[in-house]
């Protein structure tokens, strides 16, 4: 109740949540709003400015596809991305951490070493590096984000999952005679959900960033979908000539990020989850 | 001294191991470094594959590999004829440095006293306005940041050029040493505010101030050395996001650094330029662990006559 309160309380991230609304919204529902689609060839208006020929809002690209549904959407494409790997690596970390963080002792040593190596790797490296021996494709994308977003969030689960163990309704598990998968599953996962979100809304940006920089590198989002990082890979290049095509998936780009950023800050702050 | 040495032992084997999982990984891979569109009769290919040793067995391959290695030859670039990787490393790597330790040396320069300002007026119009700024440069990807400064300060007001390279030209560096410091240095400025704050709160700086020093010393005397613990533990993944950073924005200023070589090498499987890229990569970060070990030592007495 009070951290609803606090949130509400707290300006800016209220304000980055109704950003957010809108601009989901906006990627859901958005390219109807527009009559052009997403591939169509405008050759009458081929680098056309922001305007309302042609119904063109944001302006065309090079090839006269229309900006405004594009962008549209390379959000929804991101944001779809950003959820999924968000999915996997929350899947992945709330698991391991409640393992090592339950077990104890010797294995909680050895899985938390294993992190502390992993995360000292670049991790962007390791996804090229991925993304070159397998080859490029959607899965892919998917899995190896998701595969490097998780270890933050097994850090903290595990930390948490230390301090619940001590707690009595664990040992009255215990002595009830419940298997070990059966406390972590019923006992421990459900009270880690206050921290759990905060991590996960912090992890999404995080996470939509890195999708857009590897499809900005070429290496992630194939044509004919186009994420933001794509658009912006694309608007860089005619930077001179037509800015818009810069400048519009790329404002979307960071706005997207920093209300997502403030929102996830103002999360932890309403929670007050501590890091570590 | 025994601790550091103790770590630069074990470094050698971590960045052997690296190594060895990536020369097996990426010949694993599918596609050779020959494919092209229309094959080449296969005479021709057995031909280059004898010369760059690859009809070998794969143990022949990795030994004759860390042999050259050692040596300080990373062998023969396979996409970039007649070049050597050691070659293409040694003309792009200058560049990447530069670049790279100005925009280290920046995000800290500017860091460090921002967040201390911020700090220092605790809850202030000044310390949210710094805060505001410091999630706007960790949100805001270079990649993004970097062709906006150019389109502004480049395009708009013809002020500096927007990509491009003269060696010894300082403006050419600007706008991407800028794009590529923002996000640690507003790393930097979050994590020095919070941890001085709590320093600001100990007993030793209640005493420090009591004995009537000025603020500036308790400061610079006092606070400032533990409050900089934190930071120079982000100092690691500091210098790796500025490498990932400098993948992107040498490609967006056209700066002839060694970033593009890794997803160019990556994307025609040049095994040679991709292994030579990981191996500068990952003993850079190690070289920087390691600093950070002695900025420990130095930050931290506790640790010299601890464990």
């Amino acid at each position: 109740m009070s951290a609803a309160y606090r949130l509400r309380s707290n300006p800016g991230a209220a304000c980055a949540l109704g950003i957010i609304v809108v601009l989901i919204a906006l990627a859901l529902v958005g390219p109807w709003l527009n009559p052009n689609d997403i591939e169509s060839l405008d050759w009458a208006h081929v680098a056309a400015e922001p305007g309302l020929i042609g119904a063109h809002w944001f302006g065309t690209d090079r090839l006269g596809r229309d900006l405004f549904v594009r962008t549209l959407e390379g959000t929804r494409v991101s944001l779809a991305v950003g959820l999924a790997a968000s999915a996997i690596s929350l899947a992945v970390g709330i698991s391991y951490g409640a393992v090592a963080g339950y077990a104890g002792g010797r294995t909680d040593q050895l899985m938390m070493r294993f992190i502390e190596v992993l995360s000292g790797l670049p991790l962007i490296f390791f996804v090229i590096f991925l993304t070159v021996v397998f080859g490029r494709s959607q899965y892919l994308l998917f899995l190896t984000i998701g595969a490097v977003g998780w270890l933050t969030m097994a850090r903290i689960v595990r930390g948490q999952t230390l301090s619940i163990r001590q707690r009595e309704f664990i040992e009255a598990a215990v002595a009830s005679g419940a298997s070990s998968a059966r406390i972590i599953v019923k006992h421990v996962v459900p009270n880690l959900l206050g921290p759990v979100i905060v991590y996960a809304t912090l992890t999404v940006p995080q996470i939509i960033l890195f999708e857009s920089f590897l499809s900005f590198l070429g290496l992630g989002v194939q044509e004919p979908h186009a994420s933001l990082g794509t658009l912006i890979a694309e608007g860089a290049g005619e930077m001179e000539a037509a800015p818009w095509i810069l400048l519009v998936p790329g404002s979307f780009l960071a706005i997207l990020l920093l209300c997502l950023n403030i929102f996830g800050d103002g999360l932890r702050d309403a929670l007050d989850v501590k890091e570590r | 001294m025994t601790y550091f040495f103790k770590r630069l032992a074990g470094a050698v084997p971590t960045l052997f191991i690296i190594i060895t999982a990536a020369f097996f990984l990426i010949r694993a891979a599918p596609g050779g470094p020959f494919d092209q569109e229309q094959a080449l009769p296969p005479e021709i290919l057995a031909n280059l594959q004898s010369a760059y040793g690859l009809d070998l067995p794969i143990w022949a391959q990795y030994g004759r590999y860390i042999g050259a290695l050692a040596h300080g030859d990373f062998g023969p670039s396979f996409k970039y004829k007649d070049f050597s990787v050691t070659e293409l490393i040694g003309q792009g790597f200058p560049v990447t440095l530069q670049l790279g330790i100005i925009a280290l040396v920046l995000a800290l320069a500017v860091g460090v006293p921002l967040g201390t300002f911020a700090a220092l007026h605790h809850n202030s119009a000044a310390d949210y306005a710094t805060m505001s700024l410091a999630v706007v440069g960790i949100a805001i990807p270079s990649f993004v940041v970097l062709p906006f400064l150019g389109l502004f300060f480049g395009i708009y007001l013809h002020w500096l050029p927007v990509a491009g390279w003269e060696p010894g030209s300082i403006r050419h560096l600007v706008l991407p040493v800028i794009a590529l410091c923002l996000p640690p240095l507003a790393y930097i400025a979050r994590m020095t505010r919070g941890s001085m704050l709590e320093v600001l709160r100990s007993h030793f700086i209640r005493t420090a101030f009591a004995k009537g020093l000025p603020l500036h010393i308790v400061i610079l005397r006092h606070a400032l050395r533990p409050a900089l613990l934190p930071v120079a533990s982000y100092l690691a993944p500091a210098v790796a996001s500025i490498m990932t950073g400098s993948l992107v924005v040498e490609s967006i200023a056209g700066l002839p650094g060694i970033g593009r070589y890794l997803v160019q090498g990556a994307l025609n499987r040049d095994y040679t330029l991709v292994m030579g890229m990981v191996i500068i990569y990952s003993a850079l970060l190690i070289a920087m662990g390691l600093v950070v070990d002695l900025l420990y030592v130095w930050l931290d007495p506790r640790i010299r006559f601890g464990r």
